[in-house]
């Protein structure tokens, strides 16, 4: 029996393949076992080679999967292009009307449109596919069946006739599959569960984590891969206090955050690089005056309008330092699903508690992906607001050497809120010294965010692992194999990429290497440890995809050995 | 800034219309609070960057709070006050360099949201702060340090913009009047929703435009400035647009549209209610994503 079973749906945009992938993990989720998704596609809403993946596995997932046991292809071209990530061993299944495939040993085709039109419910292709699929894997039929009729179950007339419909064609798949005789090994029993799980994407998980830390207006412009966010929010974050808004561009988006954090809300947007970019005055704004609020920048490829829809890990550079002058912005980079939601909990604490501008770093594997994971104990959050001032400052809003209490307007302590270089209320003022003793306050209050945590294994080895932001699943399943192996290597983790957590920071310098996997050409994170007196070294791709664990570990492998 | 703060360095020169519209606000803002019995830390006055903008810190007598942010963006700061807070009252004091030039794309968008705001702008036609460049509003054929052979481009018209961009309740003013302008700030201010007062406050370092606006006998100078007529119907667009179509500046009250002004935060909370959406809690939302095996 095998542990895992990852699947590919590839096609064209509005073929379904996406959604073919994210239909069977959920119902596997449904079934019982740990499921992650995975998909890639262009920047165009209908054609362009676009695929979806499902992992499905009966133990917890760390990556979508290196290779394929299943792929599903729609034509040709996705055939060719995908079929050197199919294992060996593993099986196609096709769309018949497309195209043949000569040698049918590993291959079912199945004339899926015409077979789901033939029985009257023409978007039931995909489902027959499943079907196949299901059927060669070993996957339970009537755990699919369930989820059927539950996920089609909507309160309307014609919900049974759609279930029946929908069952009838996984049956037509299951048959196609078993007159092809072909199989996999069956996949291990889904295993049984004692906590609540959710099924989540990645996007959701933020935006909950942020509802659950007190975010009380989102102001956002739409982007690739941040939309999802925003509309979550104008969806769901709805209650007569709240307020949701789409800006008429990010340089809006960043100024009315400013005004929002300023007028005393906790405030937040949702954005990806060239947004980011547009945001860079904004922020040294936000740094400047000392207003909370949180940016969540979604990362995908750069520069430019760059790979809009792909993934990359490339701007830790810019989100540190996002604009001119000296400031140095926190940053919080999730590294799974479970961590999205936790991490806009501490970046909304943490710009509350220094009163300044936080960056959450997402990437687009993360906001995309869905995954089953433990429902979130929210008996754990823990959310702070800012200190406000209760008029013993009066306007002397900027007195002092670090954090000061915060004037709310309409309440006492009347103050200019200042972009340029300000006295302690706030009254512009160009002295040297003045210059020097605000610079030192704005830098200094940045160690009240000492208290980020960080995971540490295997530390006695001199050569170690440090990940950062969605690498961190490959990296782990790298490096949990490297250990099985013997090979000493040790592993270090912390979302808390700045300021990084200071006995980490202090560990990682006493180390001969710190390999860091990243999805960038430059290095950004390793530099920046270079940087700090670490002797870091980077492990890059940009491919717009994430990191394979096996070319991790040979990687990691090859480092460890000095080569 | 309550008193003289021997911090704060900066200084209009002599002459400058700014000083009548820092007046005029004062004088508004009194009046406003005295009326509602509200406290002045109720406003929030939001200055662009330019000479213009230093007036927040220039404010004699209690106290309103101020944010003095970056070049352009006052509306866009002015939105995200007013998205949680539309219990305070804002006000924007801009120069026509922040507002027409580098933030002009933002006029639009606030005024078709009905922005709860009053625009204060300080209409100089030149880059003061910067040492005198061409703005939108500087005259053609004007030479400024940008401006080699006389100003080519064409002068914008910003009554004819903001109409066009939807603005709902505008008036024009001078900065030597200040009765006038304290008057036109202050119902600006009592107006729901999205207003600008127009104020041509002129530069007397780069662009003295006194003699023009006010006209001079002895050099044969005709006012550009005109009292618009009582006969104007100020909720009738067409007749705002004709009466601002001119190269002359209109003085009073512009336009000002029919019909109740609902400010976009009114919009909002009157849409939810009829939506008859609440919040749910975010372990609702969980719950709703639970997988029940
Ligand atoms: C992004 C940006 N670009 C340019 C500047 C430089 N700058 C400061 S004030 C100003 C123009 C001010 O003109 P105006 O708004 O008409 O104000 P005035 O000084 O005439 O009152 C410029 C270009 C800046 N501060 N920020
Ligand atoms: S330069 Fe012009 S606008 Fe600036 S303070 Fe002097 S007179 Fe006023
Ligand atoms: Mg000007």
């Amino acid at each position: 029996m095998s542990k895992n079973l990852v699947v590919r749906f590839a096609g064209e945009g509005g073929q379904g393949v996406v959604g073919g992938a994210e239909l069977m993990a959920q119902a596997a989720a449904q079934g019982g076992y740990h499921v992650l998704t995975f998909s890639t596609f262009p920047s165009q809403i209908k054609g362009g080679p676009a695929w979806g993946q499902a992992r499905i596995s009966s133990e917890p997932i760390l990556t979508p999967g290196d290779y394929l046991d299943v792929l599903v292809c729609q034509n040709q071209y996705a055939y060719d292009t995908n079929l050197p990530d199919l294992r060996e061993g593993g099986l196609v299944v096709y769309n018949s009307e497309e195209f043949e495939i000569a040698d049918n040993s590993r291959a079912i085709g199945i004339a899926a449109d015409r077979m789901a039109r033939e029985a009257g419910n023409p978007l039931a292709s995909t489902i027959i596919m499943i079907g196949a699929v299901a059927q060669a894997a070993g996957v339970s039929v009537s755990a699919l069946e369930a989820f059927i009729e539950k996920r089609w179950t909507r309160g309307r007339a014609s919900d049974a006739a759609i279930i029946q419909g929908n069952i009838n064609a996984l049956r037509m798949g299951v048959e196609e599959a078993k007159k092809a005789g072909l199989a996999l090994e069956d996949l291990e029993p889904a295993p049984s569960h004692d906590i609540p799980r959710v099924m989540i994407r990645g996007f959701e998980a933020s935006a909950l984590g942020a509802m659950a830390g007190g975010v009380e207006s989102f102001i956002g412009y739409p982007i690739s891969p941040a939309t999802t966010m925003l509309v979550y929010m104008e969806q769901n974050l709805t209650g007569a206090e709240k307020f949701v808004g789409q800006a008429s561009s990010e340089i809006e988006a960043i100024a009315s955050l400013v005004g929002a954090g300023y007028s005393g809300r906790k405030v937040m947007t949702s954005t990806a690089g060239p947004g980011l970019s547009l945001m860079g005055e904004g922020l040294g704004l936000a740094w400047m005056a000392e207003i909370p609020l949180v940016i969540v920048d979604v990362q995908r490829g750069g520069p430019a309008t760059g790979l809009p829809t792909k993934t990359e890990q490339s701007d830790f550079i810019m989100a540190m330092n996002p604009g001119h002058g000296d400031m140095s912005v926190p940053v919080i980079a999730p590294g799974t699903t479970e961590e999205a939601f936790w991490a806009s909990i501490a970046a909304l604490n943490w710009a509350e508690r220094y009163q300044g501008p936080v960056i959450l770093l997402s990437e687009a594997a993360i906001a995309e992906r869905a995954q089953d994971i433990p429902m979130p104990d929210l008996s754990k959050v823990k959310v702070e607001s800012r200190t406000v001032s209760g008029g013993a400052m009066q306007n002397r809003r900027y007195a002092g050497d670090s954090v000061s209490p915060f004037p709310v307007p309409g309440g006492p302590g009347a103050y200019v809120a200042n972009g340029s270089e300000h006295d302690e209320q706030g009254d512009t003022t160009h002295l040297p010294d003045i210059h020097v003793t605000m610079t030192n306050r704005r830098f200094r209050k940045l160690e009240v965010l000492s208290d980020g945590t960080f995971e540490a294994e295997n530390t006695g080895s001199d050569i170690v692992v440090l990940p950062w932001g969605g690498s961190k699943g490959s990296a782990r399943a790298a490096w949990e194999q490297l250990q099985a192996e013997g090979v000493n290597v040790g592993w270090y983790y912390t979302m808390f990429l700045n300021p990084l957590p200071p006995t980490l920071l202090a560990e990682l310098k006493t180390k001969k290497k710190v390999l860091v996997p990243e999805l960038n050409y430059m290095g950004q994170l390793a530099g920046h440890l270079r940087s700090l007196g670490v002797n870091a070294e980077a492990i890059t791709q940009y491919t717009g995809l994430p990191f394979k664990v096996s070319d991790l570990k040979a990687e990691i492998s090859r480092r460890v050995q000095g080569q | 800034m309550s008193k003289r703060n021997p911090l704060y360095d900066f200084k209009w020169c002599p002459g400058c219309g700014d000083f009548g519209v820092k007046v005029a606000i004062e004088q508004a803002l009194a009046q406003r609070t005295a009326e509602r019995g509200d406290s002045i830390e109720k406003t929030v006055i939001v200055a662009g960057i330019g000479c213009s903008g230093n007036l927040v810190h220039l404010q004699e007598g209690p106290q309103p709070f101020g944010i003095h942010g970056i070049h352009g963006r006052t509306l866009p700061v002015a939105y995200g006050i007013k998205s949680g807070r539309p219990d305070l009252n804002v006000l924007v004091v801009s120069g026509d360099g922040d507002f027409l030039s580098i933030g002009a794309e933002h006029i639009g968008p606030q005024a078709r949201r009905n922005l709860d705001v009053t625009v204060v702008v300080m209409d100089n036609g030149i880059y003061g702060l910067t040492k005198g460049q061409a703005s939108p509003t500087t005259n053609v054929d004007v030479v400024t340090s940008t401006t080699r052979y006389g100003k080519l481009d064409e002068k914008m018209n910003p009554y004819l913009f903001f109409l066009g961009a939807g603005v709902g309740y505008l008036n024009s003013q001078m900065s030597s009047r200040v009765k006038d302008l304290a008057a036109a700030i202050k119902a600006a201010m009592d107006y729901p929703g999205f207003s600008i007062v127009h104020v041509q406050s002129p530069c007397t370092t780069y662009n003295d435009t006194y003699a023009l606006l006010k006209g001079d006998e002895k050099q044969g100078i005709e006012p550009l400035a005109f009292p618009i007529p009582d006969s104007h119907d100020a909720g009738d667009l067409i007749a705002a647009v004709n009466l601002v179509r001119t190269n002359r500046i209109p003085i009073g009250q512009i336009y000002r549209r029919e019909g109740e002004s609902v400010p976009g935060h009114e919009r909002l909370a009157r849409a939810k209610v009829n939506a008859g959406v609440g919040q749910a809690s975010v372990e609702e939302l969980l719950t709703g994503m639970l997988i029940t095996a």
